[in-house]
């Protein structure tokens, strides 16, 4: 079995893994990262949303030998110890999760959002924009609220590292 | 998934040669190769990833005409500031294929040689009259879609290219199935001189095809007016548990009429 290297969260990683292991197999079984999570695994519902090179992407749909030497961000890389992300914080604050299960893929995708798109986001936008993540709990509302909120404390953060 | 073995060769050549190989399948953005894996519809021996071949990625303008590599990105066309003014149209269709993962991994290349009958991008590549270009020969669009799932492509034959008429006007309108944001019907307009071509995608029950009524209401006259009351007939267009043919033949018209009015 080839022997595959990331940068997970910031650290380098290795593994094996066969050419059909998919880069979500690779993070939850291998590095045992279980925040991201599988809802569908027939690349619709979002749940397995991760960052690669900087870009939001279904990890469900995507061998993990094609990431070898790739950056990868899963959900466990955005808190900095127990102070949460600006994104998950107002996931928190607006309510917007019920049970969790659909929420890094959310989260992951907001950040790739605002990452895009900037920090002042229409609903109209978010909506649009989370066409690829299915939440069967909460009925979007407070989903969408949490991302502008979210969108708008990431320009706090930005300022705060200058 | 079946067992498969994996590369991702740095140069074309050496991509042409592992595609030769028997069983071989070219691997671009997977976001449909992989699920068909999944779904053990297909057992290639060997996948080769083309992401490390850079000359298939990117956008440039060559000699009037618009070049796009085939790896790019959806996400890549949709944000081109090249597409975005010789061929606008073109930028708006793959800024609304599927979602934003989806357009982080899929290609134009994998789009066209997959050739699903309710993909996006075959449209336009026949629209815009668009020229194909392989490893080994350039393919007129005309000549490349021969039906559901069917292209002129040979076994293990790459597209490298293709290569689009710029700064000509053409626009896209499509219904999304609600699911699936795949057409439900989706239909490319461009303006050629004083010639219209109409490329119809998602109804046809043999993929991809041209509007010869409508093409001839444009000609001369460009415009959504131009259009009304035209209609495409409903012999040969699909049926399904999303929309019947009659219903698909009607927003044939809808569709052109709005890919007009969009136009620029
Ligand atoms: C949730 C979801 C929603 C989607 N929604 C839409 C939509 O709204 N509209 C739409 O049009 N599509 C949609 N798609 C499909 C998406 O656009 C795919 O990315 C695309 O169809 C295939 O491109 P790919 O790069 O992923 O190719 P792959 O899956 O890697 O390959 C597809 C096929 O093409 C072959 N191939 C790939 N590249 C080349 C090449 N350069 N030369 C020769 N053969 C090649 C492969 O061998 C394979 O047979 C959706 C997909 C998903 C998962
Ligand atoms: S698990 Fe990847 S999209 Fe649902
Ligand atoms: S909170 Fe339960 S699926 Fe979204």
């Amino acid at each position: 079995m080839p022997m595959i290297h990331m940068t997970v969260n910031g650290k380098a990683v290795k593994g094996h893994a066969e050419p059909r292991t998919l880069l979500v197999e690779f993070i939850r079984d291998t590095l045992r990262l279980t925040g991201t999570h599988v809802g569908c695994d027939t690349s619709q519902c979002g749940a397995c949303v991760v960052h690669v090179d900087g870009h939001a992407i279904k990890s469900c749909t995507t061998l993990a030998v094609a990431c070898e030497g790739a950056h990868v961000t899963t959900i466990e890389g955005l808190a900095h110890g127990t102070d949460l992300h600006p994104m998950q914080e107002a996931f928190r604050e607006h309510h917007g999760l019920q049970c969790g299960y659909c929420t890094p893929g959310m989260i992951m995708s907001a950040v790739d959002m605002v990452n895009r798109k900037g920090h002042e986001l229409s609903e109209h936008t978010i909506r649009e924009e989370l066409e690829g993540n299915i939440c069967r709990c909460t009925g979007y509302h407070n989903i969408v609220k949490a991302v502008a909120a979210g969108a708008k404390a990431m320009q706090g953060m930005a300022k705060a590292a200058e | 998934m079946y067992e498969f073995d994996y590369h991702r060769p740095g140069t074309l050549d050496a991509a042409v040669k592992l595609a030769g190989e028997a069983d071989a399948k070219i691997l671009a953005g997977g976001h449909t190769l992989i699920p068909t894996l999944k779904q053990r519809l297909a057992a290639p021996k060997l996948l080769v990833d083309l992401h490390a071949v850079r000359e298939l990625q990117g956008v440039h303008l060559k000699d009037g005409q618009l070049v796009i590599g085939a790896m790019t990105t959806h996400a890549h066309v949709a944000d081109s500031a090249l597409v975005k003014a010789h061929l606008p149209g073109l930028a708006a269709l793959a800024a609304g294929i599927g979602d934003p993962h989806v357009r982080h991994r899929g290609t134009i290349g994998g789009s066209v040689a997959n050739n699903d009958p309710a993909a996006d991008y075959p449209s336009a590549v026949l629209a815009l009259n668009a020229t194909i270009i392989t490893n080994k020969r350039s393919i007129k669009a005309d000549d490349f879609f021969k039906g559901m799932f069917e292209t002129a492509l040979a076994e293990g034959e790459i597209i490298t290219h293709f290569s689009f008429p710029a700064g000509i006007k053409s626009g896209y309108a499509k219904f999304p199935n609600p699911a699936s944001r795949y057409a439900l019907v989706g239909v490319y307009v461009a303006q050629h001189g004083s010639d219209a071509r109409v490329a119809v995608t998602g109804a046809g029950a043999n993929g991809v095809f041209r509007a010869s009524t409508l093409e001839a209401a444009l000609k001369g006259n460009f415009s959504a007016a131009a259009l009304e009351g035209k209609s495409v007939p409903a012999d040969g267009i699909n049926s399904d548990m999303h929309a019947d043919a009659a219903y698909r033949a009607h927003l044939i018209g809808v569709m052109a009429r709005r890919a007009v009015a969009a136009a620029h």
